[in-house]
């Protein structure tokens, strides 16, 4: 007996050992795909945005769609007009925001802007942004007096299309994300064309 | 007749009585460990075709996981940047880096990154990433600390009993809205139960929450 449970607790051992330095410790790194114990209906014929489709009815397999050429939307045919555009009916820049701007369109502009503008542009506008100290050159300065005259539309129109080097960020905001960011965008500006007058008493007082 | 059973086959059942709970114990210790997703998919760390890293782009630089997974507030679906997204800073930072040669030729091309996705619910559950985040639910806690990861790993198990912890308990991980993308906020004096009452937060426990 003594010999049976020498050998048995031998090879149980080695066992352990064995699975354990083969399939290791939980929460260890593996660049195999995870086993799926009962697969029963876990993964299903079913599109999936930005996979590739496995569907005979997409050329190119890519299964996330871009509109096909000549198409419109729906929801951008309903809305050509100045909102989604920033351009009047004649081709015009529009010169004040088609949205009432409010301290909550102006609240969403700042969150918006601090997101996608700030890393280039730079938190108060001065095109300081962190991307210009790795090389991101010609970043506009957002108090250049070229952009305070600026229709409110071709801002606008800026950050839907872009500029020059600057990329578009339509796929980012929405028009009423781009309005509420034009929006704070004035107000970046106009917190740089105080006058000191404007202070109140209190306050001008601590100026220096 | 009495070489058939030797003499030590008198001592079998004893044998048994002391292997099998050994070897039954063992086997349900290792089925507990090994077969469950804590096991199974936690460590889970692709090789990505462009060494990308979010240690770098949202640690050290600290952008926004929203300017490049800006569908995340918005959809049931945190989309993966389309390469237009990298071009936006690298038309000019590091524009002739090896490292970033299939992104240029993606660019050049249309033709998409073919990122591996990491993090997969099975298709019988229904998830939703604007619900949680709209409602001061962070990354962080079905994602771990991407902001420090060069690769990303799947941080966490993402398993029924994982979604559960928090859906019976949203006043431990809750936080303000607007701190849901700063994974290393923390917790210094919120009141997750207030919130959780005054938001009206509800997860659902029900199975049709997540199975329907
Ligand atoms: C990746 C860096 C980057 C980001 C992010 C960025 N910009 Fe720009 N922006 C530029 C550069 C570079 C220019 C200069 C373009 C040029 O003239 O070549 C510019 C120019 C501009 C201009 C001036 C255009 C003109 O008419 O001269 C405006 C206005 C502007 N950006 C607004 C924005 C807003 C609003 C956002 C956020 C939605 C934004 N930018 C995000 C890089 C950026
Ligand atoms: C500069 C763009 C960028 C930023 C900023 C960014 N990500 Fe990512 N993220 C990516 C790319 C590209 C991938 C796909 C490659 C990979 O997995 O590394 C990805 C992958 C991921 C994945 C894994 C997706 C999967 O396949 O399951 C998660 C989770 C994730 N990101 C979370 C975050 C979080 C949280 C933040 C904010 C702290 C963030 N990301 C910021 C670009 C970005
Ligand atoms: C907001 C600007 C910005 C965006 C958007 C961005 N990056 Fe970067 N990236 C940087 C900066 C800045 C560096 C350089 C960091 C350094 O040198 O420390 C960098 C470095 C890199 C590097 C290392 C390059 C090298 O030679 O060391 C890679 C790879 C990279 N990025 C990939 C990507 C990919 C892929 C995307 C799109 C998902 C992306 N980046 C989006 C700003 C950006
Ligand atoms: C409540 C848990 C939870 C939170 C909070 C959460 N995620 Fe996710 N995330 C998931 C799950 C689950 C999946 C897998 C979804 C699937 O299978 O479709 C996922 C998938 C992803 C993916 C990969 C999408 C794909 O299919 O390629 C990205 C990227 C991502 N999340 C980013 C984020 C970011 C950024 C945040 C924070 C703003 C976030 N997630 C917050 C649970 C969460
Ligand atoms: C860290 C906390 C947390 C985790 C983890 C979490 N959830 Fe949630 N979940 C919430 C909160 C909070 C809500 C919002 C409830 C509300 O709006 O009242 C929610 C809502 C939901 C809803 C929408 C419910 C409805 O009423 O429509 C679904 C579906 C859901 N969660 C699925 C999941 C799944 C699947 C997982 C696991 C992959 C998961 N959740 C993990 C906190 C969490
Ligand atoms: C908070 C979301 C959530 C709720 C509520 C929920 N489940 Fe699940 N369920 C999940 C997730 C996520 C998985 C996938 C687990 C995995 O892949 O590890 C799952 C998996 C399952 C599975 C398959 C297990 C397997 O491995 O094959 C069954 C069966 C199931 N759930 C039944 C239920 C029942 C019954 C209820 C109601 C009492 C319920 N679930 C409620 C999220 C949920």
């Amino acid at each position: 007996m003594r010999k049976f449970l020498v050998y048995f607790l031998s090879i149980w051992a080695l066992a352990v050992v064995t699975v354990v330095s083969v399939a290791g410790l939980r929460g260890g790194l593996s660049r195999k795909p995870p086993l799926e114990v009962f697969p029963d209906m876990d993964r299903q014929p079913k599109l999936r945005p930005q996979t590739t489709a496995g569907f005979a009815g997409f050329a190119d397999g890519k299964s996330s769609r871009v509109h096909p050429a000549g198409t419109v939307s729906r929801e951008s045919a309903r809305a050509l007009d100045e909102t989604a555009t920033g351009k009047k009916a004649d081709g015009a820049w529009v010169d004040a925001n088609p949205l009432s701007v409010t301290a909550e369109l102006v609240r969403r502009g700042r969150e918006r802007y601090d997101i996608y503008c700030a890393p280039c542009h730079g938190l108060a506008g001065d095109g300081n942004g962190f991307t210009t100290k790795f090389g991101m050159a010609a970043v506009a300065k957002l108090h250049d007096e070229r952009l305070i005259k600026m229709a409110d539309g071709e801002i606008f129109n800026t950050i839907t299309y872009g500029k020059n080097l600057m990329y578009p960020y339509a796929d980012k905001l929405v028009p009423n994300d781009r309005w509420a960011v034009v929006a704070y965008v004035r107000a970046l500006q106009v917190s740089r064309l105080g006058k000191k007058e404007e202070v109140p008493d209190a306050v001008r007082a601590t100026l220096k | 007749m009495s070489d058939i059973f030797p003499k030590w086959t008198n001592r079998l059942p004893l044998m048994a009585a002391v292997a099998a709970p050994i070897l039954g114990l063992t086997a349900i210790a290792g089925i507990t460990y090994y077969v469950t997703p804590k096991y199974t998919r936690v460590g889970y760390q692709p090789k990505q075709p462009v060494a990308f890293s979010h240690a770098i782009h949202a640690g050290q630089l600290n952008l926004d996981c929203r300017y490049c997974h800006n569908g995340v507030e918005s959809s049931w679906f945190s989309n993966i940047p389309s390469t237009s997204t990298c071009m936006n800073c690298h038309s000019q930072v590091k524009k002739d880096s090896d490292k970033l040669a299939l992104v240029r030729d993606s660019f050049a091309s249309g033709k998409p990154i073919e990122w591996v996705q990491i993090h997969k619910v099975p298709d019988y559950v229904y998830f939703n990433h604007s619900v949680h985040v709209n409602r001061g639910i962070s990354c962080v806690h079905c994602h771990g600390e991407i902001q420090k990861m060069d690769e990303v790993a799947h941080a966490k198990p993402l398993s029924m009993g994982f979604c559960l912890e928090c859906h019976r308990e949203p006043e431990k991980y809750i936080r303000p809205n607007d701190l849901v993308t700063k994974l290393d906020w923390k917790n210094t004096g919120f009141d997750g139960k207030k919130a959780v009452h005054d938001w009206k937060v509800q997860p659902g426990q029900s199975c049709s929450t997540c199975h329907r």
